[in-house]
């Protein structure tokens, strides 16, 4: 990935009212990467995007897109970005086809938008009214009315809210296509596991501010979460033996459940082999690695609530 | 400018999809037509000064069908856009807000013509209807006509929060307007009193200014009309462009 600055974002401000929507918030989102931003509703995450968007004028800061200003250079800006709304709809009578024809005559510059029908899996549904489509495939569409340009980064807030989990892989295989094709990609969610799966790099928002941005990776490992092995033991148990091993960091059980904390990828193989040498019997036993949620919940000592 | 003849062409595509809006503004008045000219014929009668029943109740429909266009039409589309987050998405292209609404006026006021055109052929064939004024001028006051009401409604949908409450207030006034004004029913079977109370609703004004130069009246008759028509189109405008929201 080139280090390439597309979206410069420094000491945005945006204020309703007495709310303090997004408070001195920095981040550079470079060419060519998925980049998430991740927080519970509310946090701030539409009203920074929409900012980045030149939607909305911030209170304070200083936002470059790709060397514009989207505040003063917006209509230039928005020829070059694909924008996909938060709970947006189209007129219901519009047809799918309509609405690419459409939207595509918008812009100084289109791609051919049938072969985009093609890839999005919307050519059977050509025809068909806005109203009568899916939840699934009116988030398809408005994909395609953000690509119908041809743009160099793609905005995408919420881009699965709503959708059951079938649709919502098939939209993160939608979006790495958008990546393959060599765009940049900035989405906004409030699924932890989406951001983890999908993006390159994370910014968790939390109550108008970032409170950590890395790669997925980089905040779990970073936090120092620890994985787990859980499983159940059926009679004796020497729980010493396990608080040795040299990846095991602690032990707790709860009745016949016993939760091992540690570090390294040696952790499973360790505990596992000590509980056979011993000859304890144990069983259901699984691994749960630390996730974003984890680090949500280290950060601000709050679970993500949907 | 492609942008624009598109999403007009669009909007009209679209305006005839939406068989309540086409049906008030295109089949209705037709309507009125046939059955009020079914009963009454369109003999000349000293009653509305020399002329038919149908004559004096074409320029009235008009009238009224620049009340659907511009109370109706225009107040709930606009409403339902912005809240459906329709106007939205349309200013997240580089397509310009003039644009936006430019297409709007101008889908709104073809229909309106065409209601009015579909209603003078249908009352020409049908009826003979007599036209004893200038078309031009007749033309020129349908279009300030139609330019005040719709500034009306662009108010009424910057104003009221909902798609809902747009359509209910926009009834509300609608309504007691059209048979208040003479706009539905000739002023003629009207009691003067409430034909002095009507003076006070703009569509009243609308059906002096058609009806009178219909039949040859001079502008001069009739600068009343036009100045509380014009300053209806320069208030509405100076309003809704503090109150317009687009979202």
């Amino acid at each position: 990935m080139s280090q390439k600055p597309i979206v410069q974002v420094e000491h945005l401000r945006k204020v309703y009212g007495s709310t303090v929507a997004v408070d001195d918030v920095s981040f550079e989102v470079y060419q060519g990467e998925i980049f998430g931003m991740v927080g519970p509703n509310g946090a701030g995450k539409t009203t920074t995007v929409e900012c980045i968007e030149g939607l909305r004028q911030p209170d304070g800061g200083h936002i470059r897109v790709l060397g514009l200003d989207p505040h003063h250079d917006g209509y230039a800006l928005r020829a070059r970005i694909g924008i996909q709304l938060q709970e947006s709809v189209l007129q219901d009578r519009m047809k799918v086809w309509e609405a690419l024809d459409l939207f595509a005559s918008f812009y100084p510059r289109s791609v051919d938008w049938e072969p985009l029908l093609e890839q999005l899996g919307l050519a059977e549904k050509r025809n068909t009214p806005f109203a009568k489509l899916s939840g699934g495939q009116k988030q398809r569409l408005f994909i395609a009315l953000a690509l119908v340009h041809d743009p160099e980064i793609v905005f995408l807030d919420e881009l699965t809210t709503g959708l059951d989990p079938q649709a919502r892989r098939a939209m993160w295989d939608l979006v790495r296509q958008i990546r393959g094709r060599g765009k940049t990609v900035f989405l906004t969610t409030h699924f932890m596991e989406e951001a983890e799966r999908l993006c390159d790099r994370v910014a968790i928002m939390d109550r108008g501010r970032i409170i950590a941005l890395d790669t997925p990776e980089n905040l779990i490992r970073m936090l120092g979460v620890e994985n787990r092995v859980v499983f159940t033991v059926d009679g004796a148990f020497e729980l010493e033996r396990l608080s040795k091993l040299s990846d095991v960091t602690r032990v707790e059980t709860i009745g016949e459940r016993v939760i091992v904390y540690g570090r390294g990828d040696g952790l499973v193989g360790e505990v596992v082999n000590a509980l056979t040498t011993s000859g304890t019997r144990f069983r259901d036993l699984r691994t749960e690695q630390p996730n974003l949620e984890d680090v949500f919940l280290a950060l601000t000592g709050r679970e993500m609530r949907d | 400018m492609r942008g624009f003849w598109k999403l007009t062409l669009m909007e009209t595509k679209l305006f005839l999809r939406e068989p309540m809006a086409a049906f008030f503004t295109l089949a209705f008045p037709l309507m009125m037509l046939f059955l009020f000219g079914s009963i009454y014929g369109n003999k000349p009668t000293p009653f509305f000064g020399g002329y038919g029943s149908v004559d004096v109740s074409v320029p009235a429909y008009t009238a009224m069908i620049i009340a659907t266009s511009g109370l109706l039409s225009l107040t709930i589309a606009m409403a339902s856009y912005r809240e459906h987050g329709i106007l939205r998405r349309l200013k997240a292209t580089p397509l310009r807000p003039q644009a936006i609404l430019g297409a709007q006026v101008i889908v709104i006021f073809l229909m309106t013509t065409l209601g009015m055109a579909l209603l003078v052929i249908a009352a020409k064939i049908v009826y003979g209807l007599r036209f004893a004024g200038d078309p031009l001028s007749v033309l020129a006051a349908f279009v300030l006509s139609c330019l005040s009401f719709f500034a009306l409604g662009f108010v009424l949908a910057g104003l009221l929060p909902t798609a809902r409450t747009a359509q209910i207030v926009a009834m509300v006034l609608f309504y007691p307007m059209i048979f208040l004004s003479g706009a539905m029913l000739p002023r003629e079977l009207l009691p003067e009193s409430i034909q002095k109370f009507a003076q006070v609703l703009p569509l009243t004004h609308v059906v002096t200014l058609l009806r009178g130069l219909w039949i040859g009246e001079p502008w001069r008759d009739h600068l009343g009309e036009v100045g509380i028509l014009s300053a209806l189109l320069i208030i509405g405008i100076l309003i809704s462009a503090r109150t317009f929201r687009w979202e």
